[in-house]
């Protein structure tokens, strides 16, 4: 085991900073040290996408990312999402359109939908499958799920 | 006292409202088992075997156990001086099964030891300075191979690996000796009949990947002699019994909770050595104990499900009709038998009527071990294979004959006046009208159009293809004469102080949303709004008793549990409101539900709040003669039959002839469930048992090489469908209510699962039918399509 190395992110906006094991995954660093227990783990090979969440703007698989990796990074989750008591677009997307039904792969969905959408505002029914394609449902057959972004991206587009 | 002009609360059974359950699910603020922490809780990882087989000759902990932070580790014979062999949940011969191996390994995944540490990545580091040494014995793989004299066992006692023999239908069967005496009728159809259609089909072994992998959290108190565990589980009531046994605890000492789950299709049902594990270390080591399966366990220690291998065969006329199906049925159960392992199966012969009234059907099934992972239920567990085999068989027999395959079915139904109808495989089907969905489907889908669509890309040299399943399936499980567990289901309702409801139900969901159709069932009951209910699950320690939630059981049997609680305590309630109204002469029997309200049906201005009478209860003064103080009611619900529910899928797909890649171009799902609570949690159901459908005919598939290492333990291996692989589904339904239940309501979760993949795979073979084609076994993988395309180009130098 080596020395713990200090590092220092802000995740949802609140800096945060904690001595980790180098060989901490960012998703343990979130889970178990912040508490912040929305990022799921999936899969550990980063196929499945549960563990997604935003690093410095983009997404990113939390559970193939060390935390040292993360240092100075800003760091976005499902916990981040809501404002003041009031759900993002997304999350209102897949709770209008049943866009979950176990709720595992549903954080790590939401971020990467966030992503998709930063970067292709109206996307059509393709390029959301498309965008997702990263993140592993097993629950819904994904039609919610495009059904649910497209709610938002409506949502999006008004705001 | 007159009411107010409340306004009339809208009824919701059968309206699409949203979850309760989302709120906490899409802001990250659920509690699943590894959200779990408990002050002073160690961590397990389990070493795990990674040969097929063999005897452990040696193991070595000592490097293990000298590490900063581990707090312990056993081997296998260690545990087993605190912990017996693992009790399963069936009526058929089993061997011994350990938590942990004692003496020898039988499937790669297979723990041999276990280590108990501060922290998990400590935890996985003494696990893997653990050192085996094995005896390598022959690995048995093939499931025929297996079943020869001469072959390597598994198990004392359970020659040539066969774990079940059994036989049923024909036209007698000796049920003692469950051997055939008189097979007269089905030689004599097959004799005499026109054409024989002959096929040996694979239904391949699947993983089931729940995205929340298993987890458990245990902690036994040894003050108060007594244990409380958290576990990824469908079923905690049916954990606590079996955990208490292990344990040598009664169920009084035992509390089960199914926190937050995060997906089942059926693996989460058995109750697994890891549970018993953590359990036992708990008490060994007096603190809470964590562990948590990665992926790859998953793959390797969580059951995997289907692997039937049929021989099927066909008689019938030229006309269409069918005389007899005879079925010889070869599963491969893997290593050991778990909770229903070798139930499972025995439902694939059963349903080998499907919808069709086949005068004479016999099927012989042997289960048998490999070393492999156990198999259990997986989505639609039994009837999945049975109806695919059907499925494609009828499709054959269609294609024998150059007839649609809508004919050969239409021809063959099961009449809708001859229900109830009682099948060869010995089961009863409620209810039904398959020609109707037949016809809904053919519209909706525009047959004949897709046909024509088919025809025109074929002239210009696609291969597109359009396939047709009809099914029929078991839900609501189900009496207690058929379910090893007790087929019941428990419900508690709670009228508040103050007029809330709250209710519990023992059929515990890990994504169904039963905290919400249970509560719209219970707002139009005592028509209340749907917030004041809360319904309660998942913990033996609230709930007081229940099975489980598997087998489409939680609406048909469940709900049905929960409406009779309900009926108890609406009938108390307006008996405690009639004396409140005695001045006005109101008798219980003239009262009825309104929003709000508690009134006379033919005088709504004599009413009292659901509040008011809900407080009355509380403090009952004065007390009505022969009424207990308090609103608080429970009922068990005990099925008279299984409900069978049906459907009729469509689809069309397009394999490529340059690379074989198949793709899925439409699939069009017509389901009868019954009656429907919330039709937006049926399609959320349908599409993802679709998906799941669509994934055993296209993509997936566990392999094991020739010594029983398995090749697909990631999702780097193993393929599931992703958003970019489906269409967008078309869905409808008939509704055709069982008489079951009070609620007409069959169950939907394995529908899509059922109907897909011989749907996809008829199309696929439609697809190659021009080449010849009769049957492809699935998944179809584009190199699997590819080779089939090449050995046509071959023989018929590019012509098709």
């Amino acid at each position: 085991m080596s020395e713990p190395v200090p590092i220092t992110m802000r995740v949802n906006g609140r800096e945060r900073s904690a001595a980790v094991e180098p060989r901490l995954l960012l998703v343990h660093f979130l889970r178990e040290t912040l508490n912040l227990t929305g990022t799921h783990v999936g899969c550990d090979t980063s196929q499945c996408g549960a563990c997604t969440v935003l690093l410095d703007g983009r997404s990113a698989k939390s559970c193939t990312v060390l935390a040292v990796q993360a240092d100075d990074a800003e760091v976005r989750t499902i916990e981040g999402l809501a404002r003041n008591g009031e759900l993002h677009p997304l999350q209102e997307g897949f709770w209008e359109e049943h866009g979950l039904q176990c709720g595992y792969c549903t954080p790590g969905m939401i971020l990467s939908s966030l992503n998709l959408l930063q970067e292709n505002p109206s996307p059509s029914a393709a390029e959301i499958r498309e965008g997702i394609s990263g993140n592993l449902c097993r629950c819904t057959g994904y039609q919610h799920i495009v059904n649910a972004i497209r709610h938002a991206a409506e949502r999006m587009a008004q705001a | 006292m007159t009411s107010a002009a409340a306004p009339l609360l809208p009824k919701l059974i059968g309206e699409r409202v949203k979850r309760r359950e989302d709120p906490r699910l899409i802001q990250g603020l659920a509690t699943y088992v590894d959200d779990i922490k408990l002050p002073g809780m160690f961590h397990l990882a389990f070493k795990r075997s990674d040969i097929a087989h063999g005897l452990i000759s040696a193991i070595d902990t000592s490097a293990a156990a000298a590490m900063a932070g581990v707090e312990l580790v056993l081997t296998g014979a260690e545990l087993a001086e605190h912990l017996g062999p693992m009790p399963i949940g069936t009526p058929f011969p089993a061997p011994d099964h350990y938590s942990i191996a004692t003496d020898r390994v039988r499937y790669v995944g297979e723990p041999v030891a276990v280590v108990v540490a501060a922290d998990r990545y400590l935890a996985r580091d003494a696990a893997d300075a653990i050192d085996v040494e094995y005896e390598e014995l022959p690995a048995v793989v093939d499931p025929e191979a297996a079943m020869a004299d001469g072959s390597t066992t598994l198990h004392e006692g359970f020659a040539r690996n066969i774990a079940v023999e059994s036989y049923f239908g024909g036209t007698g069967t000796d049920a003692e000796t469950a051997t055939v005496v008189d097979d007269s009728a089905l030689d004599a159809a097959f004799a005499e009949a026109e054409v024989v259609i002959s096929q040996r089909m694979l239904n391949q072994r699947l993983a089931p990947n729940a995205m929340e992998p298993r987890g458990v959290v245990a902690h036994y108190e040894a003050g108060r002699e007594y244990l409380t565990i958290w576990s990824a589980t469908q079923n905690p009531h049916i954990l606590r019994s079996m955990a208490a046994g292990m344990l040598g605890l009664g169920e009084h000492q035992v509390r089960a909770i199914a926190p937050e789950v995060g997906g089942g299709f059926g693996c989460k049902i058995n109750i697994y050595g890891e549970e018993y594990a953590a359990a036992a270390l708990s008490k060994l080591v007096g603190a809470p104990v964590k562990w948590i399966e990665d992926r790859t366990e998953a793959f390797l220690a969580t059951t995997h499900g289907r692997d039937i291998l049929g021989d099927i065969e066909i008689a019938a006329n030229r006309d269409g009709a069918i005389l007899a199906l005879r079925a010889r049925l070869i599963a491969d159960i893997g290593a050991y038998e778990v909770l229903l392992t070798a139930l499972i199966p025995t439902l694939t012969g059963m349903m080998m009527n499907g919808v069709y009234r086949i005068p004479v059907i016999r099927h012989e099934l042997t289960e048998v071990f490999t070393n492999k992972t156990p198999t259990d239920a997986y989505r639609g567990a039994g009837r999945p294979e049975g109806l695919y085999f059907v499925e494609r068989a009828v499709d054959m027999l269609a294609r024998e004959l150059d007839m649609d395959p809508v004919e050969i079915r239409r021809r063959n139904f099961i009449p809708a006046e001859e229900f109830p109808f009682p099948t060869q495989g010995g089961l009863v089907y409620d209810s039904g009208d398959y020609a109707a969905a037949l016809d809904k489907a053919l519209t909706v889908a525009d047959w004949e159009g897709l046909k024509a669509e088919r025809d025109a890309a074929r002239t210009e040299g696609r291969l597109v293809g359009v396939g047709l399943s009809f099914y029929v399936e078991v839900c609501g499980l189900g009496p207690s004469s058929v379910v090893p567990t007790g087929g019941w289901e428990h419900s508690g309702v709670t009228v508040e102080r103050g007029g809330k409801v709250t209710a519990t139900t023992g059929a515990s969901p890990h994504g169904q949303g039963n905290e919400t159709t249970f509560a719209q069932m219970l707002a139009d009951h005592f028509s209340i709004p749907i917030g004041d209910i809360t319904i309660l699950h998942g913990d033996t320690g609230v709930v007081k008793q229940g099975i489980g939630t598997f087998g489409s059981r939680s609406q048909a049997v469940g709900g049905a549990a929960l409406m009779a609680a309900a009926g108890k305590a609406s009938g108390k309630m307006k008996q405690f409101a009639a004396a409140l109204m005695a001045e006005q002469e109101v008798s219980a029997a003239d009262l009825v539900f309104e929003s709000g309200r508690i009134q006379v049906a033919d005088a709504p201005e004599v009413s009292r709040t659901f509040a008011e009478v809900a407080d009355y209860a509380y403090v009952p003064v004065p007390l009505p003669p022969g009424l207990e103080p308090g609103l608080s009611e429970e009922a068990f619900f005990e099925p008279e039959n299984n409900t069978y529910p049906f459907g009729c899928h469509i689809s069309m797909v397009e394999i490529d002839r340059e690379t074989g890649e198949p793709r899925l171009l439409k699939l069009i799902a017509v389901d009868d469930c019954g009656n429907v609570i919330n039709p937006l949690i049926v399609e959320g159901q349908v599409h993802g048992g679709l998906a799941q459908g669509i994934g055993q005919a296209m993509f997936e598939e566990v392999v094991y090489d020739e010594d029983g290492q398995p090749l697909t333990s990631s999702f780097m291996d193993y393929v599931m469908p992703r958003a970019a692989d489906l269409p967008s589904f078309t869905l409808d339904r008939t509704v055709t209510p069982t008489p079951v239940n009070p609620l007409g309501a069959k169950g939907v979760g394995e529908a899509g699962t059922i109907g897909a993949t011989p749907c996809v795979m008829n199309a696929a073979v439609d697809a190659l039918a021009p080449f010849g084609v009769r049957h492809i076994d699935m998944p179809i993988r584009p190199e699997r399509l590819w080779r089939l395309i090449q050995e046509h180009e071959r023989e018929n130098g590019g012509q098709s």
